[in-house]
Formats: structure tokens, C-alpha cells, sequence
């Protein structure tokens, strides 16, 4: 027993010891196996690309990257973070996983002051009254999407509007933040149990009840799940259908021309037409042979976003403080593929929100722009976060 | 309360069923006649699923899919039988736990190295797309072959376990292995054969139900849990069990996600109705188990007699 | 015996073997390996725990992670409130998970076999979906801790502290499971699973025996919750998911289910390989799975004293032989 322990002992040591200390360390955390993998690797590969095209620097510093895998676990993530700081020693942290990981990491980022970039999560809680001024949402606040959503089936004149989800913490935001923005009739909000297969009982419920739009909130397998049974039951086509997190690159892969007709908000997509945009997607079709999605575009902006700050700091990120600060200021200025961009009081985005439609092209899909929603949108909760 | 939609939400609940019992079939086959806890059986409907689903897409054939995936479930359940299952038949079961709990590791991410972590393009057949109007409201028409598929298979099984030579053979097999095998069967065979059988079961669901539920690695897990309730519900080895405890579960599982919420309105405020309306949903399926289990431990349909 | 004799220097060749780590991993300024193998002890006392009712009474509980997740948010909620006081917690803790085992062992245990592991799943499922639906303790976003548990004399602040605490709860566990198997109350716990009709016969009362083994297991399994709160700082759902339960069970038999450190060495094995193969490669599973499968082939002779297993009910009872080996312990 003893034996096992000193091996392996020994073999962490050779497999994780950092060999030379590089100018800069930064560690990513994210979930890369098991069934959401494609999220957590969309952020890395992102994240490593957005490396590549800074030729492996951050700010003129080497760079010297740790990948970990906290398996959708928050006390594995917990886990990692502890690693970074107490192992690698790193000067940054990206990634951190979906909310309920990221929550688990929270107070060990917040005690440790290390600039912490979420590209995957934005928890209400965190945008406002456990807002920290060494952790930035780069992604989105949870609630952004479904927010604009709730505004463009406004704008779009509907009237009434049925409400579905997964009951859990996120559903309920998503739907709150659609109902923020959405004066109409809600004419039902119907929270399924979570890890649900067959909707067939909610659809029929659905049909009868006749209202004028349908928003939904499902992501990954549930997602697909969902668009694929609706579409069998006939209803793709006579009910507007909105939605967000449920179509994006991913998803299209696997649902195809099923897709047909969808409209959902979100923060970027490959559609959007910007150089740094257009660059990034090129080369990541290139690389990896397949579309990114907003996730593997928040990776690509995580690392053009430290190397406007390690620039700033000229190349010294010793003082955590100050290159939070930098980090911040930054956040301002790094060119983005989502365009403009620049963080809040309490560090979340203040970002552009569009909605975009899936549309079948022959046998293919396609994704079109339908509008921008929201022009330099700002979350609900920042006026509950303390900082200035 | 709107009588049509009711229709409709007892029609669903049917369709539901008849998925689950489909599902379990193979589990209660292998469990109750050879008494070997089998969680590996998610992965051999995901193997179904994944298989009939790139067999559909290469080819545009339903049969072809159809005959695929549950080959390629069987054959998959042969492998585990010679590898796994023969050694461990004689012992604790929780070793058949462990291993089987390791096969699922295994091949929830081979699947992924094979198939990517995306949920895999599936779609229903061109021939049987389309719906037809039940109740008032468009049905369609691939959910209503699931149910006549889970029915004839339900036929099926109970036919081969009771009314065939095959099945007697099997049944007393694992009363008494020594003697049947003095009497000149080949037990080995036989299991290897009921094996193979719930293998293509579990199979045979996974690809009818990959255009339904996605395809994607991980699948089976959920669906696990799902097929051990409904069989310890219906009574370990009991086909008729299985078929019975499914429905009943499915039919409470649906009409309680349809109106429960509703329901329970008329105590308490919207909000905190909907939230509690959705974790007692959530909790259905076990609540029954419980309820079920406290009353009659070994489950609905067991009984001395198989 | 030869077993017996060998069984006898592990546990303290082991607990010495655990006190080392802190200090080696100081003198490689290491401090992260002090944290990994905190979350191994905490795990090691619930496997432990689980052996009390699975090793000792052949109950294979699937769904322990719901005493883990019971320690964790009583912790977390009483922190939440205001409560850091580390003994009004635990007091608080081993309440409430006495209650539960209490109320959900009476009706679990009037199944057995499969019908026992789907229950004792259903009840930690249930608490899973509840949690994650109930909002004011963060749902499934979780719940943070601000505060660690305030002892007095220490606080489980930091990795170290819980690590200690973990250590000395496990070493305590061992001693006393060590006795406990040989007091009148373990041999009748063991002869429940062997042959309960002669129990009944004797005059004990096997479900109170299997109870009594039961609350006690819950407990113990909540105060792993209890540290394992304090380690992360965090209690979430994803603690009460069956995935937790399945691994603590692989976790016991990997370690031998007969030895009382068992499920220590087990939970070391289990998480050391998993944080190994991870860092070789994203599809680490496809390894973890056949190692795993592996080690259930390989180990299946060694424990065949603990007979029958989980037979089915009834008089249809095999009649092919069983390995018996005898009360070979």
C-alpha cells in the first residue's frame, strides 16, 4: 500500500511538475469528458487557437498553459483551482466551468485574488450581491440571452407567450429574465423534471393550450430531444418557437435541416460579420474541422483579452491587484469577435445580444441574423453588486 | 379539465410505457432467468442506438437499420457474456455490479472516441414520418409502430420463455444447471443464447427510440435507472410484470407532469406551485417505487411461479 | 492465519503511512497533494462507513451519497443562517441524519436484495431532485460556505485542518469497526446476512440490528459530509447523485470487503488512479472502465466466505453450488 502511495506520488511528480517557470501561467478548467465534453473542449480549443494566433504569447510573455478536467463536478473544480494556485502557481485562471462549478470555486478564487475569466458562466449571484473584483464573466450574465428573447418576441408583436424549461436554477433565471422583458400574456410556465427524455405529455399540453409563441429553454441532448419531438408532432412551422442555448453549432450538427425554423438569442455567432469574427471562425474550421460555437468563441476572446492585459502590465503580472485592474480595463479594449465589448461595475459583459434564425438551405442548415435586440446591454443585477 | 387532452396525455403515457417495458425487457430477461445484475444494459441500447442510427444514414433503410442495431447489440452482449458474465455468474452479485459499472465507463466513452460528444444525427425513417390525428390533436405515426413494436415484443418473449423448447430449456437451466446438462442441453449455449437475446432487446430499443430521445454517449444511463425501477416494480423475471409495472409507471409519470402543477394551484400560490408541482415530478417515479415496494417487497407480479 | 496475521500491521502501517503525507507534501512544497488527499479521506470514511451496512450486513445501499449530501447542507445551511459554531452543526448533523436513516432504513429494509438497492436509490434520488428544485439553498447552483465549522480549539479552514480532522475521524472508524466486529453486536450484524432465520431463532431481532447498523452507517457517512463541505467550501446536488453512491460501492470492493480497511485502500486506489489517468488523456474513462472491470474478475475469489450474496427471494434458490469457504475470517 505504502508502495502504491511513493508511485504515486512520484508519477504526479513526473507528469505534473512544471519544468522551467514560463512568464506567464495560466491555467484552464473546464468540463472535457463525459457526455457536455464538446462545451468545455469548444472553450479550450478556443482558448488554444486565440494562443496560436498571439504565436503562443500573452502580451509579449511566453505563455505556458495547464489544461484540467473537472468533469462537471464542483468539487473537482474546487479541486483544480487549489491546484493552480498552490501547484502551478499560476498568474490567471480561464474556463471555470458551468455555474454550479464555478459557484464551488468562488471562494477560493475570491481569497486567492488571481484574475479568474468565466467563459462558460454568469450566475445571478455573481453579477450581483457575490460580485468579485478578481472574477470576470466573459461570457454573458446568465440571464442576457433569454432576456433579449423575452424583448424580440415583444417586438415581434405577440401577444402571449408559453414558457418551458428544465427544472433547475438556470431554467428558472432564463425564464425570469424572458418574462423581465416580455409585457405579454404568459400563458403557462411549465418546468420539467430535469434529465427528462420524452416530452410527449408537455407537447400535447402545449398544442392545446394554442398560444401565440413558444419559448424554451433546453440545452445539449434535452435540446436536441425536444426540437426533434416538436418537429415530429408537427408544430415546426405553425408556432413561432424561441429559444437560447438550445441551437448553436453543436446542435445544428446533430439536428440538421431538423433545425428548420428556430429562432434564438445569443451573444455571437459565425454569422456575425466582423474581421476578428470572420478570422477566427476560418481558422477554427481549419483547425478543427467543424463550426465553433459562442462557447469556443469566448475561449478565442479569454486569450486576446490577457494578452491586452499583460501588455498593459508590460509583461510584469506579480502585482494580482493591478493586473486585475489591467484585466478590467482590458475588457474595453481587446479586440473581440463579438465586437464591441467592455465589462461592467460588477464585472459582466456589456455586450450586443442578436437574435438569429436556423434555416433550412436545401439539405444543409444555415444560420441567418434576424437582428440586434440589445445594443450594449447591461445585466438586471449589477445595481446589487457593490463594486464601482 | 378538457376531455381530448386527457385522451391524449393517457395515449401518451401508453406510448411512454410500452418505450420502458421495451427497455427493460432485455434487463428483466437477463436478470430474472440467469439472475446476473446487468448495468451494462444502457450501453447495449446505446450500442443499438448509435449502430441502427449510422446504419439508417448510410444506407436510407428502416430494415436495415433496424436489423443492424440489433445485431450489433447482440453481438456486443455475446462479448460481455464470454468475458464478463460467465466468470461472475456464481458469484456475489455485487462483483457483477462492479464490473458491469465499469463496462458502462467503457463504453460511454468509446462511444465518444467512435461517435464524437455531440448528440449523433438521427431521423425517422421517410416512410413512416408524418402524423395522424388522435384525440383532436396530430400523433405521430412512428410513436404509434413503437407501440405495436413493444406489444408484439412483449407477445414475444412471454411466448419463447413459456410455450418453447427453448425457453424450457433455459427456465430450468438455472433452477438446476447440473441436471439439465446431465440430460444432455448445453447450458453454456443456453445462457449465451438468453444473453444474446436480452442484448438484442435492449438493442432493438435503442434503435426504434434513437429518432425520439437523442443519441449521444451517456444515453443508456438514464435509462437504466428507468428499466431497474420498472422491473423491480414488476417483479424480477417477470415479463408480464415488466409490461404491467411500466405502463402503470408511465401512465402516473405522464398524467402527473400534466396536471399536478395544475393541481396543485388550488393550494398554493402559482409560483411555488409550479416549483413544487415540477419536484414531485421529479420524484414520481421513485415515490411509486417506494410505495409500491413497501407494501409488496419483491414487487407487483413476483410470485413462487414465474 | 496467514490473513489474519497479515490484516493485523496494515491498519497501523497505513494510518502511519496517511500522517506522513502532510508533512512529505510540505517538503516538496506541494500543498495541493495535502487537499487531493483530504478529498480521499473524506471519501475513505464514507466508504467505511458503507462497509458497516454492506461488508458486515451484505446491504448494498446504491444510495448513500444521500447522508454525504445530508451532512453537506446541514453544514451549509446552518452557515447560510449565521451558525458557524462546528459543534452546534455537527450536533445538528448527526440529528438530522439519524432521523433520516431511521425513517428511510425502516422501509428500505422491509425489501432486500435488488429491491433494496433500488429503494435505498430512490430515497437519495429523490433528495437529489428535491435539492436541486429548491431554490433558497442555490438549487443546483449550489450553496456557498463563507464560514468554516468553528470548533473552539480549531476551525476546519483550510485543506490541513479538514485533513486531520478526516484522519482522525478514520482512525477513530477503524478502531472501533476493528472491535465492532467481534463484539456481540457485529457477530449477530454478520450472522444476519448469513443466515437469518436462526437469527430470528435466537431471539434477536434482525430488521432492529440491521437498523440500528443502518443509522449508525448514515451518520457516519453524514459527518463525511460534514468535512467534505468544509473542504469545498460548497455543498451542490451533484454531491447526492448516484454516480457518488456507485462510486463509494466500487470503492469497498476494489479495497476487499472483508478487511476493515478495506474501503480505505479502496478509496486510494480508486481516486488516485482516476486523478492519474486523467492527466494522461480526456478519455480517461475507456481505461478506468475495463481497470475496473478487471479488478472485479480478478478479485471475485477472495471474499466467497461472504455467501449467497444477494439472492432472490423466495424458494426459487439455486440449487448449483455456491463457493462456500466457510467463516474463513
Amino acid at each position: 500500500m505504502k508502495k502504491s502511495m511513493i508511485a504515486a506520488l512520484l508519477a504526479g511528480l513526473a507528469l505534473g511538475a512544471p519544468a522551467a517557470r514560463a512568464d506567464v501561467t495560466v491555467g484552464f478548467s473546464g468540463v472535457l469528458s463525459g457526455p457536455q465534453a464538446v462545451l468545455g473542449q469548444d472553450q479550450r480549443d478556443g482558448f488554444l487557437l486565440g494562443l496560436e494566433h498571439l504565436d503562443g504569447k500573452l502580451g509579449g510573455q511566453k505563455a505556458d498553459i495547464v489544461i484540467e478536467d473537472d468533469q462537471l463536478k464542483p468539487d473537482v473544480g474546487a479541486q483544480i483551482v487549489q491546484k493552480f494556485l498552490e501547484r502551478d502557481k499560476v498568474d490567471a485562471v480561464v474556463g471555470l466551468g458551468f455555474s454550479n462549478v464555478l459557484m464551488a470555486e468562488l471562494r477560493r478564487i475570491k481569497d486567492s485574488g488571481v484574475p479568474a475569466i468565466a467563459t462558460n458562466a454568469g450566475p445571478g449571484p455573481v453579477a450581483g450581491k457575490l460580485c468579485t473584483a478578481n472574477l470576470f464573466g466573459l461570457a454573458w450574465q446568465n440571464d442576457t440571452m433569454s432576456e433579449a428573447m423575452g424583448q424580440y418576441v415583444q417586438d415581434m408583436g405577440h401577444k402571449n407567450a408559453y414558457l418551458m424549461t428544465s427544472s433547475y436554477q438556470a431554467g428558472k433565471d432564463k425564464l425570469n429574465g424572458f418574462k423581465r422583458f416580455f409585457k405579454g400574456d404568459i400563458v403557462k410556465e411549465v418546468y420539467t423534471p430535469l434529465g427528462q427524455l420524452d416530452f410527449s405529455a408537455e407537447i400535447s399540453a402545449l398544442q392545446a393550450a394554442k398560444p401565440e409563441a413558444l419559448f424554451v429553454f433546453y440545452t445539449g441532448g434535452t435540446g436536441v430531444n425536444f426540437v426533434r419531438q416538436l418537429g415530429q408532432a408537427g408544430l415546426m412551422g405553425k408556432l413561432p418557437v424561441y429559444s437560447e442555448s438550445m441551437i448553436d453549432a453543436n446542435t445544428l450538427v446533430s439536428l440538421k435541416t431538423q433545425a428548420d425554423g428556430n429562432i434564438y438569442g445569443a451573444t455571437w455567432s459565425h454569422v456575425l460579420d466582423n474581421p476578428q469574427s470572420k478570422r477566427f471562425v476560418e481558422a477554427f474550421e481549419k483547425k478543427y474541422g467543424h463550426t465553433p460555437s459562442e462557447y469556443a468563441a469566448n475561449g478565442y476572446d479569454a486569450a486576446y483579452l490577457l494578452d491586452t492585459a499583460v501588455r498593459k502590465m508590460k509583461g510584469d503580472v506579480s502585482d494580482r491587484k493591478a493586473f486585475v485592474a489591467a484585466v478590467k480595463a482590458a475588457g474595453a479594449e481587446f479586440p473581440s469577435v463579438r465586437g464591441k465589448f467592455a465589462f461592467n461595475t460588477n464585472n459582466m459583459p456589456i455586450q450586443n445580444v442578436y437574435a438569429f434564425k436556423a434555416v433550412k438551405e436545401g439539405d444543409d442548415i444555415a444560420v441567418k441574423q434576424l437582428a440586434t435586440v440589445f445594443t450594449d446591454h447591461q445585466d438586471a443585477y449589477v445595481s446589487e453588486c457593490g463594486m464601482k | 379539465m378538457n376531455s381530448s387532452l386527457f385522451l391524449s396525455q393517457l395515449l401518451n403515457g401508453l406510448q411512454l410505457g410500452v418505450l420502458l417495458f421495451l427497455l427493460s425487457s432485455g434487463l428483466t430477461l437477463i436478470f430474472g432467468i440467469m439472475n446476473f445484475i446487468n448495468l451494462a444494459h444502457g450501453s447495449l441500447y446505446m450500442v443499438g442506438a448509435f449502430v441502427g442510427a449510422a446504419a439508417y444514414n448510410a444506407s436510407g433503410s428502416f430494415w436495415f437499420s433496424l436489423a443492424a442495431g440489433v445485431a450489433s447489440a447482440a453481438l456486443a452482449g455475446l462479448l460481455i457474456e464470454h468475458l464478463v458474465a460467465r466468470p461472475l455468474y456464481r458469484h456475489d452479485h455485487l462483483y457483477q455490479v462492479l464490473a458491469t459499472f465499469g463496462l458502462m465507463m467503457f463504453f460511454n466513452e468509446l462511444a465518444i472516441v467512435i461517435w464524437g460528444n455531440r448528440p449523433y444525427f438521427v431521423t425517422i425513417p421517410e416512410s413512416i414520418r408524418g402524423a395522424v390525428t388522435i384525440f383532436g390533436a396530430p400523433y405521430p405515426v412512428y410513436r404509434l409502430l413503437v407501440i405495436a413494436v413493444g406489444i408484439a415484443v412483449a407477445f414475444g418473449a412471454w411466448f419463447l420463455i413459456q410455450k418453447t423448447r427453448f425457453g424450457m430449456l433455459t427456465r430450468a437451466g438455472t433452477t438446476n444447471a447440473a441436471m439439465v446438462s446431465v440430460l444432455g442441453a448445453n447450458v453454456d449455449l443456453l445462457k449465451k443464447a438468453l444473453f444474446m437475446l436480452g442484448a438484442g432487446l435492449a438493442g432493438l430499443a435503442g434503435t426504434l427510440a434513437g429518432p425520439i430521445l437523442s443519441v449521444q454517449s451517456g444515453m443508456g444511463d438514464p435509462v437504466l435507472i428507468l428499466a431497474l425501477v420498472v422491473i423491480v416494480v414488476g417483479g424480477i423475471g417477470s415479463i408480464r410484470g415488466a409490461l404491467l409495472a411500466a405502463i402503470v409507471i408511465a401512465v402516473i409519470d405522464t398524467l402527473g407532469r400534466a396536471y399536478l402543477p395544475h393541481l396543485l394551484t388550488l393550494v398554493l400560490a402559482p409560483s411555488a406551485a409550479n416549483t413544487a408541482g415540477s419536484a414531485l415530478a421529479s420524484m414520481l417515479i421513485y415515490l411509486l417505487m417506494a410505495f409500491v415496494l413497501a407494501f409488496r417487497p419483491h414487487g407487483i407480479m413476483y410470485s413462487a411461479r414465474r | 492465519m496467514h490473513r489474519n496475521k497479515w490484516a493485523g500491521w496494515l491498519l497501523p502501517l497505513l494510518f502511519v503511512a496517511l500522517a506522513c503525507i502532510p508533512f512529505v507534501a510540505q517538503a516538496m512544497d506541494e500543498p495541493f497533494y495535502v487537499t487531493f488527499f483530504a478529498r480521499v479521506l473524506v471519501y475513505a470514511l464514507a466508504a467505511c462507513a458503507l462497509n458497516i451496512v454492506l461488508g458486515f450486513a451484505g446491504l448494498v445501499s446504491f444510495g448513500h451519497a444521500l447522508f454525504i449530501g445530508l451532512g453537506c447542507y446541514t453544514v451549509a445551511i446552518l452557515a447560510d443562517a449565521g451558525i458557524a459554531n462546528g459543534w452546534v452543526q455537527l450536533a445538528a448533523c448527526i440529528a438530522v441524519c439519524a432521523a433520516v436513516a431511521v425513517l428511510v432504513g425502516a422501509v428500505c429494509l422491509r425489501t432486500s436484495g435488488i429491491g433494496f438497492i433500488m429503494i435505498t436509490l430512490a430515497f437519495s434520488q429523490m433528495f437529489y431532485f428535491l435539492m436541486v428544485s429548491l431554490t433558497p439553498f442555490g438549487g443546483d447552483d449550489g450553496l456557498n460556505i463563507y464560514e468554516s465549522s468553528d470548533f473552539g480549539l480549531f476551525q476546519l479552514g483550510g485543506s490541513q485542518e479538514v485533513y486531520w480532522a478526516a484522519w482522525a475521524l478514520l482512525l477513530l472508524l477503524a478502531l472501533f469497526l476493528n472491535r465492532l466486529r467481534h463484539s456481540p453486536f457485529g457477530m449477530v450484524l454478520r450472522a444476519t446476512h448469513i443466515n437469518p432465520r436462526r437469527v430470528d431463532a435466537f431471539g434477536y431481532s434482525v430488521f432492529r440490528v440491521q437498523l440500528s447498523a443502518y443509522v449508525l452507517s448514515g451518520v457516519i457517512t453524514g459527518m463525511a459530509g460534514f468535512l467534505l463541505a468544509n473542504l469545498t467550501a460548497f455543498a451542490v446536488p451533484s454531491y447526492i447523485s448516484w454516480h457518488v453512491s456507485g462510486e463509494l460501492i466500487v470503492m469497498i470492493v476494489i479495497g476487499g470487503i472483508g478487511l476493515v480497511t478495506g474501503p480505505v485502500l479502496g478509496a486510494i486506489v480508486f481516486l488516485v488512479m482516476e486523478e492519474l489517468l486523467k492527466g494522461l488523456t480526456t478519455h480517461w474513462m475507456l481505461f478506468m472502465g475495463p481497470a475496473i472491470v478487471a479488478i472485479a474478475l480478478l478479485g471475485r475469489n477472495q471474499f466467497a466466505w461472504l455467501k449467497a450474496g444477494i439472492s432472490r427471494p423466495g424458494p426459487m434458490k439455486t440449487a448449483a453450488p455456491r463457493r462456500v469457504a466457510g467463516e474463513a475470517r
